[in-house]
């Protein structure tokens, strides 16, 4: 006895309410711009410049008490948050401070984290830093640059080459995909306010690639059966393709979400930012192989005889030349 | 149909042996780094009691290249500095001042007096008292510039003369500045890792980092503030004639002179005490040969110094003609000291007494070994990473691998049977063979690395998965069991390919842009793709082809 995710033979007809996902993908991304435009995200201080200083304690965390003390320096913005995680054990009790990028300084100041390792010292005696992080405004700016950089650069080397493997419409479909599907990260990390920085970048690129994956072994398939089903309608074609892969498609969703759950869960709470991105994105992903990337390839309309290319009136959608 | 040639199998399995041994080490992690260090500082001459034992903790003919932990995994200091190359340019400038003096005043007949006016920081500006001879004076010092020693400005000289007025102004020009830039970079990279070595931590990372930066990683530091104390200094160290002495920080100093505060002196009622010097030193701290923390006559903390031969004989000449006259001890811009020369020092050392505490002396005592910083350094990024926050990344993160791994292993057995068990087989290779290409490579593991492994075996079944749904296909298609699970991989191959070429352009644009962390992550992403990808199609195919001969089974089920 098998254990199977996705039953035998399924038939189901992924594009008879195609224009109803297409419609729905297109309000949550306007949805996530909105918010991104609105709320903007929480960014780290690895794009705005500032100190973050990980404190640990066997006392609990009182934020009033930490705020108490560091608000007496004049800093500025302060935010403080008590940091929770099942890995914890009783007596260790972790907060977050993060200090905003002072005025007028480009570099990174010693003098300010002393004055607040000392002040947090005198209120908590057994207080302790595991870890004091300071990027100087300088460095942000160019680390928000490269990352989006980075993301743009991904997105237009996958279009090239899906482009080069198979037509032009296919790599509009991933393309289309994939900003969908890192729009609407974007947009839960805005919502969420969940904090932005660098290794989220680098989930993003993977959820791109990711994502990609997955668009390409349905497409592979399409191409495969376009050449095998000279006649049949296009739509016929996509649906038997996700048809025939959709088992495989779960199954490998499935395997990569029991690995990032694990680490989500037991990964310790510094890179669960970061693998939060990255389920989100599995799942999204997966999603949009199917709604977008396909449904737009499917509006799109692929050319589909190259020997004789008024052959098959009917069954073309369009017969653009790439 | 069904086969695969001896030589190809051979081929297999040793690349496997040869992987799984590479990463072999780092199951014994500490126990083969106490090994590496030993041996290490066996072959540097060290002969303490016990290295010997350490050193025959791993076997010789086993590898021993472990893979490098990231701050964020082993704790440490970060710091990204960038050099302030505009020093250097005043002073290069300023030092052309005396030979530009001396071939002007040659032509007093015709251009007249000549006299330095202040001007921007980094240009000369000469005034001419003949103001017709201003061309014919700038023509004269453009008769001085010399080509710029580099390929890319070719036929550029090292200063541009303009005229503005009666003045001459002389500057760096552009081609000089990008060279002179390159070698102050290169110098402070230089120094340090001099300064680094001297205080003796293991494996630092001191890379430049584009143009104008320098990145250091110091595993095992307590803090990055502490780092900062010994490469931030900049330690010019000079030693200058005194001209006066004042509390007036307004009194303007002549031409050739400068005003420095002095570094703890002060006023009996506090107020700040300043000292106009002679701008050009006697000798610099890059006459000293040697320097020691020691303490003075009256216990009190102080370096001990000695120069070079030059330098002593310069230091030995200027004591003995000034015998009476005080001079100044200049370190960065303050005066340390100003001692009364008592009496000709011949000898070539001397001792450098101010208001120290014990560890500023011994600090200073490094600095000066290691040399001046040709320019300050600003810091734009530090991270200060504690060891016990490492470890319990490292621990969340073995414990979310292994569990991970148990989960992928039992789904698949679940989903595919015996296939599942050659997938899982291959699974567990393609792991050590990540680790193998880490070792080998010396590349270093980050946290978000640790990531990209969790999330590799997640996706490092995908091509075993595509290739068993193409064969159960297959075998739907009435196809026999050797031709079926023939077609499933010729037919997977091109998703496969073109799956993972996709993912692989992510990561070497991750590589290429990201840096730190991210880069570690993209690593070994990118290692996980070509191992899994070696591991489905041919260690989970070998497993296949063997198993299939052994059985010849009439009927598949996958």
């Amino acid at each position: 006895m098998r254990l199977r995710l996705v039953p035998k033979d399924t038939k189901w007809d992924f594009f008879g309410r195609s224009k109803l996902w297409l419609g729905i993908s297109a309000a949550l991304m306007v949805l996530a711009f909105v918010s991104f435009l609105t709320q903007g995200l929480n960014y780290g201080i690895d794009f705005r410049g500032g100190t973050t200083i990980r404190t640990e304690s066997a006392q609990p965390v009182d934020i009033g008490l930490y705020r108490d003390a560091i608000g007496e320096l004049g800093l500025g913005d302060v935010s403080i948050t008590e940091v929770f995680d099942p890995t914890f054990g009783e007596d260790k009790n972790v907060a977050m401070i993060r200090i905003q990028a002072q005025d007028g300084e480009e570099s990174v100041s010693a003098e300010l984290t002393t004055q607040v390792e000392a002040a947090l010292a005198e209120a908590v005696p057994d207080i302790r830093f595991v870890s004091v992080e300071s990027v100087g405004p300088k460095v942000s700016g160019e680390l928000i640059q490269t990352a989006v950089i980075a993301v743009l650069l991904a997105i237009g080397a996958v279009l090239i080459y899906i482009w080069l493997r198979f037509e032009w419409q296919f790599a509009l479909g991933a393309v289309a995909a994939l900003v969908h599907d890192v729009l609407l990260t974007i947009g839960v990390f805005s919502e969420l306010q969940i904090r932005f920085d660098l290794a989220i970048i680098a989930a993003l690129l993977t959820i791109v690639g990711y994502s990609l994956n997955d668009t390409v072994v349905v497409f592979d398939r399409v191409r495969e059966n376009l050449r095998k089903y000279k006649q049949m309608d296009l739509k016929d074609v996509l649906n038997l393709s996700i048809n025939e892969t959709l088992s495989r498609t779960v199954m490998t969703s499935v395997t990569t979400l029991v690995a990032l759950i694990s680490l989500y869960l037991l990964g310790g709470d510094v890179i669960r930012g970061f693998v939060f991105a990255m389920i989100w994105g599995v799942i999204v992903g997966t999603y949009s192989s199917i709604f977008v990337a396909s449904a737009i390839l499917l509006r799109l309309g692929v050319k589909r005889d190259w020997s004789k290319p008024d052959a098959g009136a009917g069954t073309q959608f369009a017969n653009i030349d790439a | 149909m069904l086969q695969i040639d001896t030589w190809k199998r051979v081929l297999i399995w040793l690349t496997v042996v040869v992987g799984l041994l590479l990463a072999l080490p780092n199951a014994f992690y500490t126990r083969v780094e106490t090994r590496n260090d030993a041996v290490k500082a066996l072959e540097a001459g060290s002969s303490a009691p016990g290295l010997q034992e350490q050193a025959e903790l791993w076997p010789t003919w086993l590898p021993s290249g472990l893979v490098n932990l990231g701050l964020d995994l082993r704790g440490g200091a970060h710091l990204l500095a960038e050099v302030k190359v505009e020093d250097v340019y005043e002073t290069r400038i300023k030092a052309m001042w005396p030979e530009i003096r001396d071939m002007l005043r040659e032509e007093r007949a015709t251009i007249g007096t000549i006299r330095l006016q202040k001007g921007a920081e980094d240009e000369l500006r000469i005034r001419i008292s003949q103001a017709d001879q201003v061309e014919r004076a700038a023509s004269l010092v453009r008769g001085l510039a010399r080509p710029v020693a580099s390929l890319a400005a070719a036929g550029a000289s090292d200063i541009d003369v303009s005229t503005d007025g009666t003045d001459v102004i002389v500057r760096l020009s552009e081609a000089e500045k990008v060279q002179t830039d390159d070698r102050t970079v290169r110098q402070a990279l230089e120094i340090v890792r001099n300064r680094i070595d001297q205080v003796g931590t293991r494996e630092p990372t001191i890379q430049r980092q584009g143009a104008k930066r320098i990145l250091i990683q110091v595993p095992g530091i307590g803090s990055a503030a502490e780092l900062k104390t010994i490469i931030g200094t900049t330690a010019q160290l000079t030693f200058q004639p005194v001209i006066g002495r004042t509390t007036d920080e307004t009194t303007r100093p002549g031409p050739g002179e400068e005003l420095l505060p002095s570094r703890d002196e002060k006023t009996a009622d506090g107020e700040p005490i300043y000292y106009v010097l002679e701008q050009a030193p006697v000798v610099t701290g890059e006459d000293l040969v040697d320097a020691q923390p020691s303490f003075d006559q009256n216990g009190q903390p102080a370096v001990n110094f000695r120069f070079d031969a030059s330098g002593a004989r310069r230091f030995g000449d200027y004591t003995a003609e000034n015998i009476g006259n005080p001079f100044a001890i200049v370190l960065d811009g303050e005066v340390i000291s100003a001692p009364t020369i008592r009496d000709h020092i011949g000898g070539g050392s001397g001792i450098i007494t101010g208001r120290f505490t014990l560890e500023e002396s011994t600090n200073l005592a490094v600095l000066l070994r290691a040399g001046a910083l040709p320019a300050g350094l600003e810091f734009l990024e530090e991270r200060t990473i504690g060891p016990e926050l490492g470890a319990d990344s490292i621990e969340a993160g073995k414990i979310a691998c292994i569990v991970a791994f148990i989960g992928v292993l039992i789904f698949m057995f679940l989903s595919y049977g015996m296939f599942g068990i050659f997938a899982n087989i291959a699974l567990i290779i393609n792991v050590g063979l990540i680790f193998g290409l880490l070792s080998l490579i010396g590349a270093t593991l980050t946290l978000p690395g640790i990531a990209g492994i969790v999330l590799t075996i997640g996706m490092a079944v995908d091509a075993n998965v595509l290739v068993f749904e193409r064969i159960r296909e297959e075998i739907k298609a009435e196809r026999g069991p050797a031709r079926a699970i023939d077609l499933g991989y010729e037919k997977a191959l091109s998703a496969i390919f073109d799956a993972n070429i996709t993912t692989f352009i992510t990561a070497v644009i991750l590589y290429a842009v990201g840096s730190g962390p991210v880069r570690g992550f993209a690593i070994t992403l990118g290692m996980g793709i070509i191992t899994s990808v070696f591991a489905a199609l041919f260690v989970t195919r070998v497993i296949v082809v063997i198993w299939f001969e052994r059985r010849r089974p009439k009927t598949l089920e996958v």
